[in-house]
């Protein structure tokens, strides 16, 4: 064999989607249910209260806020659990034995997981259009933004899955690190809306410059500058590409 | 001629810091059936894990059909089969497709016709469209086995293929790889059992701590294990051996109360009739008699005596 082991990548992808696909009905379900409760709980109940920030309707404003939260804990969940569980059955032997580079491995597990992220986005992006009325200003640059944010993720999310050495691990992450920083990071509510010094301090939240930039993508304007989005975005992607080429270099917690 | 596997110097520390292996150098030969003896801990699992890029080696060399192991990876996996000691399968995958995932995560072109040749080889067609959950221990050690053929490997890897399966399943099992091996792969085993190894396996090696303690053809090995010891239990305890015995290989055992007699079972004359006669004119009498084969363990026992010794 020479080249790429392509079939390889089309090999896992399609297990782990089929995988996802096990679970498609509660995988479909979870996201509109959650998406509604928000809308019912935050637009009806504390909307009604606060119409508007920086001219936006409050039910439009926490779209964004909302799809970004969900592909976060998704992306991290799914990549994690991909690679994961073989670790956990022992399935891993197969795939150590395989043909495969490092980089095959992380493409076909992080795509199939990324795609898993980007369709939940989709499906709340589409229920909220139930609750709101929504014009996005670039489209391209949205879904580019959610494409990036998954891969990123992803990415976060296997490392992740790699490092975990038992269940407790993978759901310690994303609910008591990223969810709190999500909230804290200005889904639901503007970051000027903050008083001294609770906004300086929230600029040192990474999640901030996500969640500003993929509602720049909707309305033309976030909390902070695209540009400082872009640079997040690019930097965490950075960070986790780096970190995977040194897990695979020597082997981490894969090889003993 | 070159040998399909050529293991050179060959050693691993694991974290903890035990050496599970100590150097080892063996070649093994295209279309051979090769068996791997030795108890528990000995380094069979590590050597096997090491070639099949599961545990990374500390030092030594291995390559595959030429390829390193490490350096050109893809060449050397892509002709190895492996089907590990425990049984590791996707439990909610259905037979059919868990084997074609691997032979597709192996790089080779989908191929239905090759993949279910290999399930009725191994009487899993039926269960095809069966979770892998739904089945038996001895159907997913098959499983695991037609998982490793998937992609038509040209060495095939088995650690303890017959580790708690039942008899019947065990002759299976031999018959199977007796299959296996007029298809021209090459098969390595392991094994704790030495009958095993005796059906089966064209060379055998023993492994023990780490060290290859020796590796010999199949035949070679049977005769030193085709001794058997017959001990004889006197009636009256005697001081030493009458000189009249030098002529058989007999030592006094257990105070004075136990002579014992090693033979060869394939010899011609086994000397067991002759000695016995020669007891009975000496007037030494006996109560009972027993004879025991060599086991393993003798082998082990004597090799492990002769690296003390050298
Ligand atoms: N991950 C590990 N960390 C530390 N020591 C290990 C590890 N894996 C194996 N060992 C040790 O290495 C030695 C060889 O183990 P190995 O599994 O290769 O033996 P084996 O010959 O396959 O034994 P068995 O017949 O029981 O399967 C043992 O002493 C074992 O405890
Ligand atoms: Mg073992």
């Amino acid at each position: 064999m020479n080249g790429p082991n392509l079939r390889a990548i089309a090999a896992i992808y399609k297990f782990e989607l089929h995988r996802f696909r096990r679970t498609w009905l509660t995988g479909l379900l979870v996201p509109v249910i959650t998406t509604s409760l928000y809308f019912i709980v935050f637009g009806g109940a504390i909307g009604s209260r606060m119409t508007e920030i920086d001219g936006i309707p409050y039910g439009a404003f926490i779209v964004p806020g909302l799809i970004m939260m969900s592909m976060f804990t998704e992306s991290i969940f799914n990549a994690s659990f991909g690679i994961y569980m073989p670790k956990f059955t022992g399935t891993i032997y197969e795939l150590l034995s395989a043909p495969v580079s490092a980089m095959e491995t992380v493409i076909a597990y992080v795509g199939a997981a990324a795609t898993k992220a980007l369709i939940v986005g989709f499906i709340i992006f589409a229920t909220a259009h139930l609750f709101v009325d929504l014009q996005v200003a670039h489209p391209f640059a949205m879904v580019g933004f959610m494409l990036l944010i998954a891969v990123s993720f992803c990415l976060f999310g296997f490392i992740l899955g790699i490092w975990a050495q038992g269940f407790e691990q993978l759901q310690v992450i994303p609910l008591l690190i990223i969810t709190p920083m999500t909230f804290l990071g200005g889904a639901f509510y503007s970051i000027h809306m903050l008083a001294e010094p609770w906004r300086t301090i929230t600029l040192f939240n990474p999640i901030v410059y996500l969640i500003s930039g993929f509602r720049w993508t909707f309305f033309g304007k976030g909390d902070v500058g695209i540009e400082f989005s872009l640079l997040f975005v690019g930097g965490m992607l950075a960070v986790c590409l780096g970190i995977i080429a040194w897990v695979f270099r020597t082997g981490y917690r894969l090889k003993k | 001629m070159a040998s399909i596997i050529e293991i050179k110097g060959l050693t691993k520390s694991y974290a903890s810091g035990f050496q599970a292996l100590k150097g080892v150098d063996l070649n093994i030969e295209e279309g051979e059936i090769f068996a791997l003896l030795g108890p528990n801990g000995a380094g069979k699992t590590t050597m096997i894990s090491i070639i099949c890029a599961n545990v990374r080696p500390s030092g030594g060399t291995v390559t595959v059909a030429g390829h390193d192991i490490i350096r050109d990876y893809r060449g050397a996996r892509s002709a190895i089969g492996l089907v590990p000691q425990e049984l590791n399968t996707d439990q909610f995958e259905r037979v059919i497709d868990t084997v074609t995932f691997s032979r597709g995560l192996f790089g080779k072109p989908r191929n239905d016709a090759y993949v279910e040749k290999i399930l009725r080889d191994l009487s899993l067609w039926d269960k095809r469209n069966n979770k892998i959950r739904e089945l038996s221990g001895g159907m997913k050690r098959r499983v695991m086995i037609a998982k490793a053929l998937s992609h038509e490997p040209r060495v095939l890897f088995l650690d303890e293929p017959t580790a708690g399966v039942d008899v019947e399943l065990r002759r299976d099992m031999w018959k199977l790889i007796g299959e296996l091996r007029q298809t021209g792969v090459t098969i390595i085993l392991t094994t704790h059992y030495i009958e095993e190894a005796e059906e089966m396996a064209d060379r055998v090696g023993v492994i023990n701590h780490g060290q290859l303690m020796l590796v010999e053809d199949k035949t070679a090995l049977m005769e030193k294990l085709g001794k058997k010891t017959l001990s004889i239990m006197l009636a009256e305890p005697i001081e030493a051996l009458p000189p009249e015995l030098a002529d058989w290989d007999v030592a006094l055992k257990a105070e004075g109360q136990e002579i014992e007699y090693l033979f060869d079972t394939r010899a011609e004359r086994t000397g067991v009739s002759s000695l016995l006669r020669k007891l009975g004119d000496l007037g030494i009498g006996y109560k009972d008699l027993n004879t025991r084969q060599s086991s393993l363990e003798d082998i082990f026992v004597s090799l492990v005596h002769q690296e003390k010794a050298a």
